[in-house]
């Protein structure tokens, strides 16, 4: 039977976020969220605003500077029953509560001998490109998805945003979404009935049969426009969204650049022992008889990232980047 | 020692009881160190010998619904709080049928049964946790007390501080019990601290706080009484510092090359086991066949939990990955 396609609205990034969030609360009492400025303030990245006045502030949770502290608090309100979801302003900022996130998030479930869960949702935002230098612009979610015990999202579109959350809420384990903030502002459509989406598979967002491009967050755009203009010099790249960085679905992966033959992983953060690294080794593991060349990567230059418009733009993967490597390892470089 | 301990409801079987909690613990870890030197426990071991009043006297004023977030010196607290001898000790040599399923060690003792939420090995990572243990309880309206224990080494971290504030701004239902016992490893509290009274720290966060004597037993109870009744009756936070030693080594891996054997041996006489079964005798509260009876009772439970820990099994290695996530329901 046909279902009338539901209504299609224009929306951003950072509404579809904040929609996520607003349904959380609404379909689960025990969700509550906090963070820096979340409340009054309305998110640094406005994503929370208009969320105080609708479900008050024990709900929406305004926190004094202390990551450790209100991190390490939602850890302990996981393990109670609750649903918290702890926003952390920026990656950089959450190496403050690392000691949490790793030493208590990731390991009490295992050191418990199952006796303990945390199922919490830590959000951060991540990536470069808004001039704020070394100090708020790195990331280092290829950091986090060195860490067993939790699991690490990438949403790149604006259904991820819309959809992953909720599945995380539902995890048992700790979850960590990362949201590139060069995507609040993107626009697009989403379905009056966008809901939850998986967070254990990659997404093919093109098809093509040259190159497998690999990336995600907010390099999927940037792969994507390298891929048209991979397409008017005749090469079809076909573009793997990893969506989630912990688990990897190396299935979709492998089955890419089985079809392809050839890859170029993308990925925002620093290159020496990056997440790009991650991937290009188990390619070679799991899919080197398949490989016709060289696997070529794109990541951040190591350096700090630096404030001058030209100098952090030259330091972050880019469209002519993506363009020459994929060009490379099709020996046309 | 008078004085505190002239309390109307000191009955003779209560005193007997916390005599024997505190030999309960003194015993097994005496047993613990004897099998650490047989490799039967291995990793770290650190021996809670002179601080055993402050578990004793803490934990059984608080309520099965109340929770409980300890440090890696918690032996004491996980016996005294119901966690079974046999399956902390199955711990300890590393066995499945440990406590925490041979994952955790010494350091990490998890019971969920008696909402025991491990020993956290990270100077200070518990204080948080209990803060948000505390929230949960605040937010669906419970009125459950969560009883952290730290050491005075905690008091230095970053996560101390952060954490009596969120407890006094959000007013959460924790009571801090502060483990001074003067060494954080072997960094004497002067050396670690512009502020040597401790107890003076929570008062700047606006909590109700107490220090008390934590080599007596019964001054350390009637100091946990008026606190977790006043944490139960406000929702609001308590700070108790319990001034103790610990008698032995940090670990077993300390020469103890930062203190003399003298203050060692000063405290020894003051150690809370000594002083309390002193009392009672001058005071004829107990019987020399009473005294054998707890200890004959101990021994007892002892020879059960290494016999325990002597038959558990080992986890095969292929289950070497479970719990690191969830398991689906098959």
């Amino acid at each position: 039977m046909l279902q009338r396609p539901a209504e299609a609205k224009e929306t951003t990034y950072r509404e579809a976020v904040r929609e996520a969030i607003r349904d959380a609360l609404a379909r689960d009492q025990r969700v509550f969220l906090m963070g820096e400025d979340v409340g009054r303030y309305g998110g640094c990245y406005a994503v929370t605003k208009g969320l105080l006045a609708e479900f008050g502030p024990e709900r929406i949770r305004d926190t004094p500077l202390s990551e450790s502290g209100f991190t390490g608090a939602g850890i302990g309100a996981a393990m109670a029953g609750m649903r918290p979801i702890v926003e952390l302003m920026t990656v950089n900022f959450s190496l403050l509560a690392l000691d949490q996130i790793l030493n208590n998030a990731a390991t009490i479930r295992h050191m418990s001998g199952n006796q303990f869960g945390v199922p919490l949702v830590i959000r951060l935002a991540t990536g470069a490109g808004r001039q704020v230098a070394a100090q708020h612009s790195h990331s280092l979610e290829g950091w986090y998805a060195h860490i067993p015990g939790i699991k690490v999202l990438a949403p790149a579109t604006i259904e991820d945003a819309r959809g992953m959350l909720w599945t995380a809420l539902e995890d048992p384990d700790p979850v960590l979404i990362f949201e590139n903030v060069m995507l609040y502002n993107m626009t697009g459509k989403l379905t009056a009935d966008a809901g939850p989406v998986d967070i254990d598979k990659a997404a093919v967002r093109r098809a093509g049969r040259d190159i497998t491009l690999i990336t995600y967050g907010g390099s999927l755009w940037k792969t994507l426009d390298a891929a048209t203009a991979l397409a008017n010099e005749g090469i079809e790249a076909e573009i793997v969204d990893l969506r989630t960085l912990r688990p990897l679905d190396d299935e979709t992966i492998m089955a890419s650049v089985t079809k392809t033959r050839r890859a170029v992983i993308v990925d925002e953060g620093w290159r020496s022992g990056s997440l790009a690294a991650e991937i290009c080794t188990r390619v070679v593991e799991q899919a080197f008889w398949e490989l016709d060349a060289p696997i070529g990567r794109v990541c951040s230059e190591e350096v700090p990232m630096p404030y001058a418009r030209h100098l952090e733009q030259a330091a972050m993967p880019q469209v002519p980047k993506i363009v020459a490597a994929a060009k490379a390892a099709l020996g046309r470089g | 020692m008078t004085g505190t301990i002239d309390k109307p409801r000191l009955s003779r079987a209560h005193a007997l009881e916390l005599l024997k909690q505190m030999v309960r613990i003194r015993r097994f870890e005496e047993k613990c160190y004897e099998l650490y030197t047989q490799e039967k426990i291995r990793g770290f071991l650190h021996l809670y010998d002179g601080e055993e009043a402050v578990a004793v006297g803490v934990i059984p004023v608080l309520e099965p619904r109340d929770r409980i977030v300890a440090t890696y010196r918690e032996h004491g607290q996980a016996l005294v709080r119901g966690v079974p001898m046999t399956t902390a000790l199955a711990e300890m040599y590393g066995k499945q049928e440990g406590c925490s399923r041979g994952r955790g060690g010494s350091m990490h003792l998890f019971d969920s049964a008696t909402n025991f939420y491990g020993g956290n090995a990270i100077v200070g990572g518990g204080l948080p946790l209990a803060i948000g243990l505390a929230l949960a309880d605040h937010l669906c309206g419970d009125d459950i007390v969560t009883a952290c224990f730290f050491g005075d080494g905690a008091v230095a971290e970053g996560e101390f501080h952060e954490s009596l504030n969120l407890a006094a701004l959000w007013s959460l239902p924790v009571l801090f019990v502060c483990e001074n016992n003067l060494y954080g490893m072997g960094t004497a509290l002067t050396l670690a601290e512009s502020e040597t009274d401790l107890h003076l720290k929570a008062q700047s966060y606006r909590l109700t706080s107490e220090a008390v004597d934590g080599m007596d037993v019964v001054a350390v109870e009637a100091a946990a009484r008026r606190a977790v009744r006043a944490v139960r009756e406000t929702g609001k936070p308590y700070f108790l510092e319990c001034r103790t030693y610990r008698i032995r080594a940090h670990s077993m891996f300390d020469a103890q090359l930062y203190r003399d054997k003298a203050e060692v041996e000063a405290w020894r006489q003051k150690e809370p086991i000594v002083r309390f079964r002193g009392w009672l005798e001058a005071n004829h509260m107990i019987h020399p066949e009473e005294e054998a009876r707890i200890e004959a009772e101990v021994a007892a439970e002892i020879a059960a939990a290494v016999a325990f820990a002597e038959a558990g099994t080992w986890e095969p290695v292929e289950h070497l990955t479970r719990f690191t996530y969830a398991e689906k329901a098959s």
